[in-house]
């Protein structure tokens, strides 16, 4: 039910980026979605990936300290609302969520989250029939 | 009372000629009573000399360093040259690669040494009248009692006042009419800073009239800025445990180079690399063999401060040599806010975290009149939670911070952008404006 995130240490500071990217591009992995979360000195940079797998060790290989995580990804109608709606399914179940962001893909919105209570999530997606991403779907959508 | 310009007028003010009489006289001395140690035994045979070889001043080139290291392999008191029953004090670095460095001394070298503070504290102008408050660490770091021993023995009413609670020092100044304060420069700069914060103007306010200040490195323009904050006169202090303490060299009212009191040592400058005396102006090691120590003489101690010759006359009447501030160590040794900091006790905090590297890069730098350290570590091990590296920043902070008795900032930085913790990389930035 969930799919592998890969997270990698980024310092702010210029050019750090660019090797990690440069990395993927070399492996022919493709990026499905990506977001920065910062402080002052530096960051985590997450992303979803094509074959997360070969992306951790071809990166790791490179010397990039990174990190694998599994991570809900539901998928909503493009409405306006259906954020609104899922999030408050999970409020309601007590679940807390650690970080969240979203994309649209092939017209669908796509949401990503991680909790600290996986088994709930698990749980409230199955009962409230919410749509989930698995793992082996992330081939089919690149 | 002592009436003179001079603590001791017969030894201070003594020519080259007889300064140099009773050095060699001394020197024989010690050098007969170092064969009391099974080290320094040991040492002579391997180099095929006995103490009858010192016949002159020059002769002392022929006898062996001592290292630092040596202090540490013969822990804790094979350096002794009296049995232990006759030490009544014992002073003690902090351990970094082994074993602490121990320093013994009996009641005569403890008298000795103050003798060397009280000098130092009448050359610039301190009697009985005044009043001395001691802001300086006390416990093993030797600033603190080698102070109080010698301002007293001076005769001054002396506070041991220790470092820090600045608001309580800043009473004391007040209330006791404190004349004079023995600190390491950052704490007078910080001592200025909560006056001015309390409303208090130290010239108006206080009875100062001077400051010595050392163990801690720092340039003519933060010595300057010193006086310029509390209109008052700072002196250099030089001092090292394993000499005694404090009191080993003092700037007198001229302020142009420490007198090194050679009625206690023998001073040597020397190239670090080839370990030949370099010409008076030239910087090198400054090497002293103690003169008058029963404990513990040391023959030839390489200090690892770079240092060189001013001169060995001066118009204040003493004619023992004088050196320059210290411009820097020949190891890697840091001194920082009075802390003396090997960067390999670093490396070996490092070592237990395998989330970073062992590649770690030390940066000093003086921000708003403050000495800073911060310690760059490689992130080796992805994550996908924040706190985990900010747990990893703070534990690091702590655990290094118990190790050198002072906290750094930590910065996290990306694998592989450090220089590699083996051979010489530079792994210490100096970015202070102290050796300037």
């Amino acid at each position: 039910m969930t799919i592998n995130q890969l997270s990698i240490f980024i310092e702010n500071r210029s050019g750090t980026l660019i090797k990690v990217l440069e990395v993927l591009k070399q492996s022919g992995i493709q990026i499905i979605a990506s977001t920065i979360a910062d402080t002052a000195e530096y960051g985590i940079y997450r992303l979803i990936c094509s074959e997360p797998l070969r992306a951790y060790e071809e990166l790791k290989n490179a010397g990039v300290a990174v990190a694998q995580s599994d991570v809900f990804a539901i998928e909503l109608d493009n409405q306006p609302g259906r954020a609104a709606e899922a999030v408050e399914i999970f409020s309601k179940a007590g679940i807390s969520i650690t970080y969240l962001y979203s994309f649209l893909l092939n017209g669908k919105g796509i949401l990503i989250f991680r909790t600290d209570n996986s088994e709930l999530a698990r749980k409230t997606i199955s009962q409230n029939g919410l749509k989930f991403i698995a793992e082996e779907d992330l081939t089919s959508y690149t | 009372m002592n009436q003179s310009t001079y603590y001791n007028p017969e030894l201070e003010t003594m020519s080259r000629e007889q300064i140099e009489a009773l050095q060699l006289e001394r020197l024989k001395a010690t050098v007969k009573h170092c064969m009391n140690n099974e080290f320094y035994q040991k040492k002579f045979k391997e180099l095929g000399i006995t103490p009858d070889d010192i016949k002159t001043l020059a002769d002392v080139r022929k006898l062996p360093f001592t290292t630092k290291s040596d202090l540490r392999d013969t822990y804790p008191f094979g350096m002794a040259c009296v049995p232990l029953r006759d030490c009544v004090r014992l002073h003690s670095s902090s351990g970094t690669t082994g074993n602490p460095t121990v320093i013994l001394h009996t009641k005569k070298d403890l008298d000795e040494w103050a003798n060397q503070v009280a000098r130092n504290l009448w050359m610039v102008g301190l009697r009985p009248d005044d009043v001395f408050q001691n802001s300086s660490g006390y416990g093993m770091f030797t600033g603190g009692l080698g102070f109080q021993y010698g301002a007293e023995k001076l005769g001054m009413l002396t506070v041991p006042a220790a470092a820090g609670n600045s608001l309580r020092q800043i009473k004391f100044i007040k209330d006791f009419g404190t004349t004079a304060i023995h600190a390491i420069p950052s704490y007078v700069t910080r001592l200025y800073e909560v006056m001015k914060e309390q409303g208090v103007d130290p010239r108006r306010d206080t009875k100062l009239k001077m400051l010595a200040i050392g163990a801690e490195p720092h340039s003519e323009e933060q010595r300057k800025r010193i006086e310029d904050m509390l209109g008052v006169k700072a002196y250099n202090s030089f001092g090292m445990s394993e000499m005694c303490g404090p009191g080993v060299g003092f700037e007198c009212p001229e302020q142009n180079g420490l007198h090194f009191w050679e009625d206690y040592y023998i001073v040597e400058i020397v190239d670090p690399e080839t370990l030949e005396p370099v010409p008076d102006g030239e910087i090198g090691e400054l090497v002293l063999t103690t003169l008058c120590r029963e404990a513990m003489p040391l023959l030839r101690y390489r200090t690892r401060d770079l240092t060189r010759v001013l001169g060995r006359s001066c118009p204040c009447g003493r004619n023992h040599i004088r050196l320059d501030r210290m411009r820097g160590r020949s190891d890697d040794m840091i001194v920082l806010r009075g802390v003396n900091i090997f960067p390999i006790q670093i490396e070996k905090i490092l070592m237990k975290f395998p989330e970073v590297g062992t590649n770690y890069l030390i940066t000093l730098t003086t921000e708003d009149n403050n000495d800073q350290m911060t310690v760059e570590v490689e992130v080796n091990e992805g994550t996908d939670d924040f706190n985990k590296l900010q747990d990893l920043a703070a534990e690091l902070r702590h655990q290094i911070g118990d190790e050198i008795l002072l906290k750094p900032r930590i910065r996290l930085v990306t694998k592989g952008t450090l220089p590699v913790s083996e051979g010489k990389a530079v792994r210490v930035v100096d970015k202070r404006k102290v050796y300037q």
